[in-house]
């Protein structure tokens, strides 16, 4: 905790509606003791206003620095100092800049200053203060990581990412099920073109790839090898690998995983015809090839799926009706069961992974039309396509595929595919020529649809309290995926990322760059690990989530729902914190009713004393209302400050606190913020859902499922529960937030006053 | 020797790249040309399938740079040489003047009263701006750019007195040594003006899919409210023009790949503005591959979405209406139709930055201008720089281009 904070007001912040020396005076008169330094600056953020501060922390006069004036998310350059706290108070865009009269006019820069503005900015004063003299700086804590990296799958993918983690200094454990190394590119006779010009398929070079792992003396191949689990946490964790008849445990710091694909179910392309003799799945067609047992003359690839998917997912909308009243009436009886569940693992395969391998099926359909010209002079090869799933550069493979006489594109809508006689009959409509058409061929090719690995099977195996597998799997069909786009690498697990087809269907030449970029994530968690910080987005924070265990009731609900699985807990309930798991974000402080877990630069104390630093008038009438506005500060606080830049303005009765993620926000602080007469609380945070937006996964979800407990409480204790509302705001919704605001406020104003005003 | 990157490019790739070499404790330099960071993704609405807002990703990406100081980042910055070899790279680096100084300061009162309209880039000419600017509010460095060269005498009056502008700053030329270096340079629109076919740019109401973002987006020219460029009138039958450019040797002789997603999000856009309104995309293949299979059935189940197949043979404008005559013909029938729409966008191709300019020594494009092999010499090429590639591709090479640039410096 500081003893010595330097308070400086920066006036061209501030101008022309207050003075410096104003909100000082108000700051030495209530924080004389806290406080030994009190200055002002005609513009803080210049070189002398940074020199000023510097000076006085090279002089020991301050070991804490509050900075009034802009807002936090600017000037992170010049308020840049070393071994001392530094807090912002945004004065400049959240206070002056959007100061309405409570009418909502703008403030008369020539009259008198506002009451109501010099509360704010005095207000906004004191919540930095508190912040400040709640927090500590935190010293983090270290693990002395292992630095082994752990490769899952000996394919293309797992190879690639071991020898790049080995050329990086890192030692490697490569785990392969079967007893060759290679996966499916061993299997394939040669792959289409992986750089320029792309023109020509070419030999994988996977024999090469397997030798050069061999070969390294940092890479431990274990072959007929499977994890049977994965305890602990990045940077200590015990890998219990079977290996053959035998078992190893193995030190290891982070998880590539790269178990790729298995050929979907054969089930699933019946409708097109699977069970002939004359027809093959595309992987069936390439070991005929590998194998040298491909003699057909006329080969037809059919890439239009709409056979299987109109039939399957006809079925699965069949089972969906029928099912849901069953499932209904089996919820309340799991939720009563007191005995955990034992897990089991929902099967994830289904019709759907023909859409998702669409890319690869036409690029290999145009690969093996290729092998059938190149196996046969006269051989003759069609491809019946809905849309050809070429993006990007593959389009010149595509165009040099045009080019050969003996390939046959053919646009269409298959409507059947039959035997007929000695051949095989696909009938199409809506082709080219704008008339149907009947294609006879030897041979039928029909995909084979990538299933992932982690659709069968969790295959990570994690000994965490919240299962062995990645918990969002369902909501990409069985893909060990992520939810981001900008951040391909989050997931929530921690330590494990997964590459190559195991994420997504996907090219060798982009397996390749997603096993680089795995591998580079799984270095950086060991390393962050070693440190003692936190890995995205909260890179570099070296706090972590501190427990008062003597005061723990065992409820288990941080343990539930922390979303990155960082808790486990014993036998009793007592929560188990693995700090190299957690990512900060708080969601175990807003969840616990007993209030027993913080931060030491982020705590319930902090933000409830944040919030006991505004004044509620004891009248509504002559003071006029208060609003706290709780705001997620990765989003909707930036959202608030570009609608300050814009012109926007909202209540005089608003304060804003900016929290961590809405996950966070413990519901003692909505208790006591209506205890204290507040009028109503707005919580601003991101989308949830599908799509969900929340940088920490769950954030807003959880808050939003608090609220509804809370509402009982409050209901109890007589304060009306839609004083309490969570909105949704994105970044991006700065034109809409101050009518949110100012809506809100209204509704509140219609409600009356708080009833707890003047206790 | 030097275990320092130089990472050329301060869009998505660029800063993924950067910020993930500087978290496992590397030197990072970023050089960007433009005044900001964030590059393309800084022009667009929203991100397919998602649909949610590129801001949104980019501030995280800031904070990071801001908490890191191993990341510099160097803005109206260009390279101009590079010199020596893997592991002892010099590299120099020549910096224009920005004329405002650190240290955030309003300046939107002058900004008022100068006199210039410059015709607005970055809005892709939809509309003007004044000499002094930021393109958009989560703009980084949140710092002004001045444009000396567009003020007249009486602007630059205006300036002084203001101790946050330096009128005197002057061009500078710095040296790095780098270990690395990553070039993630990114790309540009395909220039409509080649497309005499599709307008050549000349039809008012006929705007290109970078437009649409810009006319979506709640920073952009008409604060996100989606109107025709001539008369602000809104649109009430809209057609999307795909493959603008890319597929067609007289063009791009590749597929761009993210067009017909954009389309179809950019649909969206207009289905959420507009209830009544119509929209026709016009296509050869519609390619939606993968995970984004579900983005487009989730789209094109909006019984007002329509998707044609067809190439797009002209398109001119209907005088008067100011609407958009196309001519369609139609790959099913082999029928040439002409349809009229009041508004027209064309999915233009992405065309790679280095296209047609002089690259330096060590880098190797091929006939389009994407960067091809380099590795064994030190230098990286990540996201579209390389390829045509969506956001997400993006961040996955620019990650594993940091990882390859560390794997240069670290030695063994």
């Amino acid at each position: 905790m500081p003893e010595k904070i330097g308070v400086y007001f920066d006036q061209a912040s501030i101008s022309p509606f207050l003075k410096g020396e104003d909100l000082a005076e108000f700051v030495g008169k209530v924080f004389a003791n806290e406080c030994p330094v009190i200055k002002c600056h005609p513009r803080l953020n210049s070189e002398e206003g940074r020199k000023l501060i510097q000076e006085d922390i090279d002089a020991g006069n301050v070991d804490a620095v509050l900075i009034c004036g802009t807002s936090p998310r600017v000037d992170w350059d010049i308020f840049n100092f070393d071994n001392v706290m530094v807090e912002r108070v945004n004065l400049r865009e959240q206070c002056i800049k959007v100061f309405r009269n409570p009418d909502g006019s703008l403030p008369d820069p020539n009259g008198e200053v506002p009451e109501l503005l010099k509360i704010m900015a005095n207000e906004y004063v004191k919540m930095g203060l508190m912040k400040l003299t709640k927090g500590g700086l935190s010293e983090a804590q270290v693990i002395s990581s292992t630095k082994v990296v752990m490769v899952l799958g000996g394919g293309f993918t797992g190879l690639t990412a071991a020898l790049y983690a080995a050329k990086t200094n890192h030692d490697v454990i490569l785990v392969e099920k079967q007893d060759t190394l290679g996966g499916k590119a061993a299997g394939m006779y040669k792959t289409f073109p992986l750089a320029y010009p792309y023109l020509e398929a070419h030999e994988t070079g996977i024999e090469d790839l397997i030798a050069e792992v061999e070969s390294n003396s940092r890479i431990k191949v274990l072959k007929s090898a499977e994890l049977t689990t994965l305890e602990g946490a990045p940077g200590e964790y015990t890998a219990n690998i079977k290996v053959g008849s035998g078992s190893e445990e193995l030190p290891v710091g982070a998880v590539v995983l790269a178990t790729g694909w298995v050929p979907q179910d054969t089930k699933y392309v019946e409708p097109m015809g699977y069970g002939s003799s004359k027809v093959v799945t595309a992987a069936e067609f390439e070991a005929m090839v590998k194998g040298g047992t491909m003699d057909a003359e006329s080969v037809a690839f059919v890439l239009d799926t709409r056979l299987s998917e109109e039939q399957f997912a006809a079925e699965e909308a069949a089972v969906a009706e029928g099912g849901e009243e069953v499932e209904e009436a089996k919820a309340p009886a799991a939720a009563e069961g007191e005995e955990e569940p034992s897990f089991v693992y929902e099967d994830m395969e289904s019709y759907k992974h023909l859409p998702y391998s669409s890319e690869l099926s036409s690029l290999v359909a145009l690969k093996q039309a290729n092998y059938v010209r190149e196996k046969n002079e006269d051989g003759i090869a069609y491809i019946i396509y809905d849309h050809m799933m070429v993006p990007g550069v593959n389009e010149r493979y595509y165009r040099a595929a045009q080019d050969d006489p003996g390939i046959m594109l053919t646009k269409g809508t298959v409507t059947s595919i039959k035997e007929e006689g000695s051949s095989m009959v696909i009938a199409a409509s809506n082709t080219l020529l704008g008339e149907n058409i009947e294609i006879q061929a030897d041979l039928v090719v029909v995909p084979t649809g990538m299933v992932p690995t982690t659709a069968h099977d969790p295959t990570i195996n994690l000994v965490y309290r919240q299962g062995p597998a990645f918990p969002d799997l369902k909501q990409f069909d069985g893909y060990a995926d992520s939810n981001y786009i900008c951040f391909p690498y989050e997931t929530r697990r921690t330590g494990v990322y997964a590459a190559g087809c195991v994420r997504q269907p996907m090219t060798m030449g982009l397996a390749k760059e997603d096993a680089a970029g795995a591998v580079l994530k799984a270095i950086q968690c060991i390393n962050s690990a070693n440190h003692g910080v936190a890995v995205h987005p909260r890179s570099g924070d070296n706090s972590y989530p501190i427990f008062n265990f003597m005061r723990c009731t065992q409820c288990k609900r941080c343990t539930e729902e922390c979303p990155f699985g960082a808790l486990d807990d014993d036998e009793k309930g007592t929560p188990k914190p693995n700090p190299s798991r957690c990512r900060r974000c708080g969601t175990c402080m807003g969840a616990c009713p007993e209030r027993v877990i913080g931060f030491d630069n982020y705590n319930i104390d902090m933000v409830g004393s944040m919030i006991k630093q505004v004044d509620v008038p004891d009248d509504m009438e002559v003071g006029g209302p208060r609003f706290i506005v709780l705001a997620c500060e990765n989003d909707a606080y930036p959202a608030l400050d570009m609608a300050a830049m814009r012109g926007k303005g909202w209540s005089p009765y608003v304060r804003v606190v900016p929290v961590r993620c809405l996950g966070s926000v413990n519901t003692i602080w909505i208790a006591d913020a209506m205890s204290k007469g507040i009028d109503g609380v707005l919580l601003l945070g991101c989308k949830y859902g599908e799509d969900y937006q929340c940088h920490f996964m769950k954030g807003s979800e959880l808050c939003d499922r608090r609220m509804e407990n809370v509402a009982d409480s409050l209901k109890r204790l007589g304060v009306e529960p839609e004083r309490v509302v969570q909105s949704e705001l994105a970044i991006d919704d700065y034109d809409k937030v101050s009518d949110l605001i100012d809506t809100f406020v209204n509704d509140m104003i219609k409600i009356g006053p708080n009833p707890f005003k003047g206790y | 020797m030097s275990k320092s990157i130089l990472v050329v490019g301060g869009g998505f790739s660029g800063i993924t790249a950067a910020l993930e070499a500087a978290e496992v404790g590397h030197e990072v330099f970023i050089v960007e040309k433009a005044p900001f960071l964030g590059g393309r993704v800084m022009q667009l609405n929203k991100y397919f399938p998602k649909l949610c807002p590129p801001s949104c990703g980019l501030e995280i990406q800031f904070q990071r740079i801001k908490n890191n100081k191993n990341v510099k980042f160097f803005t109206m910055a260009e390279v101009e040489s590079i010199s020596g070899s893997k592991g002892d790279f010099e590299v120099k680096i020549s910096i224009k003047p920005r004329y405002v100084g650190p240290g955030s300061v309003d300046l939107s009162e002058i900004i008022e009263k100068l006199s210039n309209n410059v015709t607005d880039e970055f809005e892709f000419k939809l509309c003007d701006r004044k000499a002094l600017y930021m393109d958009v509010p989560f703009a980084f460095p949140a710092r002004y750019v001045l444009e000396k060269e567009n003020c007249t005498d009486e602007d630059l009056k205006l300036f002084a007195g203001v101790d946050a502008i330096d009128l005197e700053e002057e061009e500078k030329v710095i040296t790095l040594n780098v270990g690395s270096i990553v070039y993630a340079t990114g790309w540009k629109p395909y220039d409509v003006t080649k497309l005499s076919n599709l307008g050549a740019g000349t039809v008012a109401n006929c705007i290109t899919n970078m437009q649409m973002e810009r006319l979506a987006a709640p920073s952009g020219p008409t604060s996100g409210q989606i109107v025709r460029p001539s008369d602000g009138a809104q649109p009430k039958n809209i057609g999307f023009v795909q493959c603008a450019g890319s597929r067609d040797e007289n063009h791009l002789n590749y597929c761009s790949y993210i067009c017909c997603m954009a389309s179809l999000k950019q649909a969206q856009y207009i289905r959420e503005q507009y209830p009544d309104a119509k929209v026709t995309v016009y296509y050869i293949d519609l390619r939606t591959p993968g995970r984004y299979d579900k983005f487009a059935k989730r789209i094109l189940s909006d019984d007002k979405i329509n998707a044609v197949k067809g190439k797009v043979a002209e398109v001119i404008e209907v005088s008067g209406s100011g609407n958009v005559l196309v001519t369609v013909e139609d790959a099913e029938t082999g029928i040439k139709a002409q349809n009229e729409h009041d508004l027209l966008v064309l999915a233009t191709g992405m065309q790679p930055s280095l296209a047609g300019v002089p690259v330096p020594t060590g880098v190797q494009v091929d006939d389009q201008g994407f960067i091809v092999g380099g590795e064994e010499q030190g230098i990286f090429a990540a996201g579209c720089a390389k390829q045509p590639l969506d956001v997400m591709k993006t961040a996955q090479s620019g990650t594993a281009t940091a990882l390859k640039a560390i794997q240069t410096v670290i030695g063994r």
